[in-house]
């Protein structure tokens, strides 16, 4: 690959911080090149060392009543503590599965000795009921759960799955609507008291209204339907928070599209849809997505606090237990779900933004 | 003659050269240019976009370390900026937030840092005076047009009383009327004050109705003095009479040869269009 | 017979100060593929003009008339090429043209769209860089593309708002030739909106200087008997070119110093 294609890929992808490396790779003025490398990586590895360093130093100060602060080993330790009780959650998912199959298995060759029995005359009476009986048994014994409790891996799972249909959510609503914003001023006007009005409620006042139109509204019985109520009202509570930036941004970009386009669209005599679709929302393409990355941080904030607060499965409830469990591991647990919260927070944004690259269309300097 | 030339030679320009090391190798942006220049004289520096003549000015100004040869201004080799070289840039760049005086005030304190608070405000208002804003002085930038803000710019350049103004296609963002305007303004001011003046432009007509000779320039890399083109017309200068000078067009005709001929497109076809 | 046909057309906008006049009585008339050049500086109301002739804003006095017909609008019949060229980013040179195509010829087959904007690619001589965006093409090209996609729709008349005030001198004497070019080969009605009286004088038959505004008007009219084709390098020579860039180039400082010392007057009084 050309130096040229792989900078250009690292520019789209938002990985500046690898480009030194690559133009050293290059033999691209090496002194300049690493002094860039020793500002964007070494600086920052300092800082986060003496971060830990202090935090070493400090931890031992400060008594809680869980016990010393832990330090950043004993967190680390505890990481490890949560990904080994995964595994051996899974373990035992896998040997429960493994004893039902076998218990099944032996109710089946059990029914089969019956059914046996009776294909060969036997006049022993309800000699097929009760094969019957043993067979439905086996197919029970074989579709039965595993009920242990989630495991930390699990909530990390559960809590991304419910940001992202919030999102989704947030996203099928937001855009539509800023689009219309945008076009026009009636519709901006109509829609505007809502926006002043709801966008700055905090996530916690709305948790309590959604659980009860949830619990009120959705009523479909547990076993048929798709979502549990506590994931519906996780993922509505964020993408109620979570539109706003969107909408917000989608109709200053409709609405910023540039007059001239507007101009070739009368000349060229686009109908309304067309112009829609083929001039407005791919003009107001990066504003979109500068939306929808800021709705995706704070949808991502919000579902930690609903989350904590309705005792919904995901990172917010495992903190809430461990706060309230009060082990001497909890302070740990606690701050590795911190990191995690904040790491996948990063990468959500990071995501994010590589798809504001692709679809802004400014020209790619190389 | 050649002795008396030599004597009231006032800026001197010799084999003076710009070149920088990329990872490509040494590339050579101007080479071996050469000019002088008498007090009170105004030369043009006429080329393609690129070509260096911008390169040469900011060197000139000091704003650019010179490769080769030298600058003399004033029997002084220049090593750097100085107040003895105003230069007009292109934007005018104001600072937003001073109104058109306080911006021409703050380059005039530097210069004059014992004059009296009256007698300062009063070179302030003397060039405000001369390039037509007498009636602006309270003005910020945004409530001026650009056309305004480039007056303010030159204002700015000279009430510093530099004994040389550099002037950097000053008039390039200014629409063709507005331009002619400027070009006006300014010539009256160079004529009245007899400055020294070297302006780098890619206008044809702004070259031949303002200077006493042109230089023309070879496209870069490499670029160089192509043809150095003496200005007939009578000072004082007015447009109607420089217009309908018999040697208007002719000159103009030869001008745009040579910048034809110089057009780097055609040197080197392989580049994008 | 007259083409477009302009009679008292005035605009008036609100602004902060109270209501602009920027265009008062202005009367045009273009005959059936004459090439006009209106000359005028920023600020002078010639945008204002252009967008009325392109049917994008509606005058508040006088009328506009294409063909006899009075204009409601924009329409397929008027093609606009603007300065800014007006682009779209996030569509290829051959995809904006199609646009264009798809928008003015509904009717026609799908093969049939694709040659007709290859053709008008190819007319402009883009065609190796049809799959480029904009962003990828010089200021040149760029206004390349937006000429092609003007005629494309093969409009009546094609208006040209300063469509090579964007570019260096040298970008703008090539395309000054293209656009001659095109038009020998087209003879489209153009209305040509520019700064550059040397411009004008390359491209039209005719040259208008538009006064500037506040209360812009059509000043005088300069027939350009000069023959065609028109080299830049040779006009210099000729006398005729000198004499008409003079006269017109000094009545626009005449007549700018004029307005520019009324103007005093008035605030003075």
């Amino acid at each position: 690959m050309s130096r040229e294609r792989v900078l250009r890929a690292i520019r789209v992808l938002d990985l500046s911080f690898f480009e030194p490396f690559v133009r050293l790779a290059f033999g691209e003025q090496p002194g300049r090149q690493l002094r860039k490398i020793a500002l964007q990586v070494l600086v920052p590895l300092a800082s986060f060392g003496l971060f830990l360093g202090a935090w070493t130093l400090a931890a031992s100060n400060v008594e809680t009543k869980y016990g010393t602060l832990p330090t950043p080993a004993q967190v680390w330790d505890q990481a490890g503590v949560l990904i080994a009780e995964h595994h051996a959650e899974r373990q035992r998912e896998a040997d429960f599965h493994a004893a039902q199959a076998r218990k099944a298995a032996e109710l089946e060759r059990a029914a089969a000795v019956l059914a046996g029995k009776a294909d060969r005359g036997d006049p022993a009476p309800g000699l097929r009921d009760d094969a019957a009986l043993l067979r439905d048994r086996a197919r029970q014994t074989r579709a039965q759960r595993y009920s242990g409790p989630p495991t930390y891996i699990d909530q990390i799972l559960t809590s991304l799955k419910t940001v992202f249909l919030g999102f989704l959510v947030a996203s099928l609503i937001a855009i539509p609507l800023g689009v219309l914003c945008g076009l026009s001023r009636t519709f901006a006007m109509a829609v505007n008291p809502f926006v002043q009005i709801f966008k700055p409620v905090s996530p916690l006042a709305w948790l309590p209204i959604v659980m009860i139109l949830v619990g009120a509204l959705y009523t479909t019985p547990p076993e048929e339907a798709w979502f549990e109520k506590s994931f519906v009202t996780s993922a509505l509570t964020v993408a109620l928070c979570s539109l706003w930036p969107t909408l917000m941004n989608t109709a200053l970009g409709v609405s910023s599209v540039p007059r001239e386009y507007h101009a070739v669209a009368q000349v060229l005599g686009l109908s309304w849809w067309t112009r829609v679709r083929k001039i407005v929302i791919p003009a107001a393409m990066p504003m979109i997505f500068a939306g929808l990355r800021i709705s995706l941080g704070v949808g991502w904030m919000v579902l930690i606090a609903s989350e904590m607060l309705a005792q919904n499965p995901g990172l917010g409830k495992f903190i809430w237990d461990m706060f309230q469990n009060g082990s001497s591991q909890t302070l740990a647990q606690i701050m590795v779900a911190v990191f995690t919260i904040g790491a996948i927070g990063f990468l959500l944004d990071r995501v994010m933004v590589v798809l504001q690259r692709l679809v802004s269309h400014q020209p790619e300097v190389a | 003659m050649p002795d008396s030339g030599r004597a009231r030679c006032f800026v001197e320009l010799y084999n003076l050269g710009k070149s920088y090391d990329t990872p490509a190798g040494r590339q050579v942006v101007v080479r071996g240019f050469e000019l002088r220049m008498e007090e009170g004289e105004f030369v043009a520096i006429l080329g393609h976009s690129g070509c260096g003549k911008s390169t040469v000015l900011s060197m000139i100004a000091g704003l650019n370390a010179i490769s080769e040869g030298g600058i003399v201004i004033g029997h002084r080799e220049i090593t750097g900026p100085g107040p003895d070289r105003g230069v007009v840039f292109q934007a005018p760049s104001l600072l937003p937030w001073l109104t058109a005086f306080d911006n021409v005030m703050l380059g005039v304190r530097q210069v004059h840092p014992r004059a009296t608070r009256e007698r300062r405000a009063e070179i302030v208002r003397h060039h405000l005076e001369l390039v037509g804003l007498g009636d602006a002085h309270d003005r910020r930038p945004a409530e001026l047009s650009l056309g305004m803000q480039q007056r303010v710019g030159i204002a700015r350049a000279l009430a510093l009383s530099p004994r040389l103004l550099l002037l950097d296609e000053p008039f390039g963002m200014l629409d063709a009327l507005t331009r002619m305007e400027l070009q006006d303004v300014l010539i009256e001011i160079l004529e009245r004050e007899r400055r020294t003046a070297l302006m780098v432009t890619h206008d044809v007509d702004e070259a031949l109705f303002l200077a006493h000779r042109i230089v023309l320039m070879t496209s870069g890399p490499e670029a160089r003095v192509g043809e150095l083109l003496e200005v007939p017309f009578a000072s004082p200068r007015r447009r109607a009479a420089v217009l309908q000078h018999p040697a208007y067009y002719e000159l103009r005709a030869r001008i745009i040869e040579f910048l034809d001929e110089h057009d780097p497109m055609h040197r080197t076809t392989a580049a994008p269009a | 017979m007259a083409l477009i046909e302009l009679r008292g057309v005035g605009k008036t906008f609100p602004t902060v100060a109270g209501a602009t006049e920027v265009l008062r009585g202005v009367d045009l008339t273009v005959a059936e593929g004459e090439f006009v050049a209106i000359v005028g500086f920023s600020g002078s109301g010639k945008s204002t003009l252009m967008s009325i002739l392109a049917g994008l804003l509606r005058p508040d006095a006088g009328e506009v008339r294409v063909d006899g017909q009075p204009v409601r609008g924009a329409g397929p019949d008027r093609a606009l090429v603007f300065q800014t060229y007006a682009l779209l980013p996030w569509l290829s040179v051959r995809d904006n043209v199609r646009l264009a195509v798809d928008a003015a010829f509904p009717g026609w087959t799908a093969a049939r769209r694709r040659a007709h904007v290859d053709e008008h690619v190819a007319m402009v001589g883009l065609a190796a860089a049809a799959g480029k965006r904009p962003g990828e093409l010089s200021g040149g090209m760029r206004q390349r593309v937006a000429v092609a996609r003007a005629l494309a729709m093969d409009p009546r008349i094609l208006l040209l708002d300063e469509p090579l005030g964007a570019l260096d001198a040298l970008t703008r004497g090539t395309l000054q030739a293209e656009i001659a070019r095109i038009w020998a080969v087209t003879r489209k009605t153009v209305v040509m909106i520019t700064n550059d009286v040397e411009e004008a004088l390359v491209l039209a038959d005719r040259v208008i200087v538009l006064e500037p505004g506040p209360r812009a008007h059509l000043g005088p009219s300069f027939a350009v008997p000069l023959p065609r084709p028109r080299v830049r390098a040779a006009l210099n020579h000729d006398p005729a070119f000198a004499g008409l860039r003079n006269q017109i180039l000094l009545h626009l400082t005449e007549s700018r110093a004029r307005r520019a010392g009324a103007a005093r007057k008035v605030t003075h009084a």
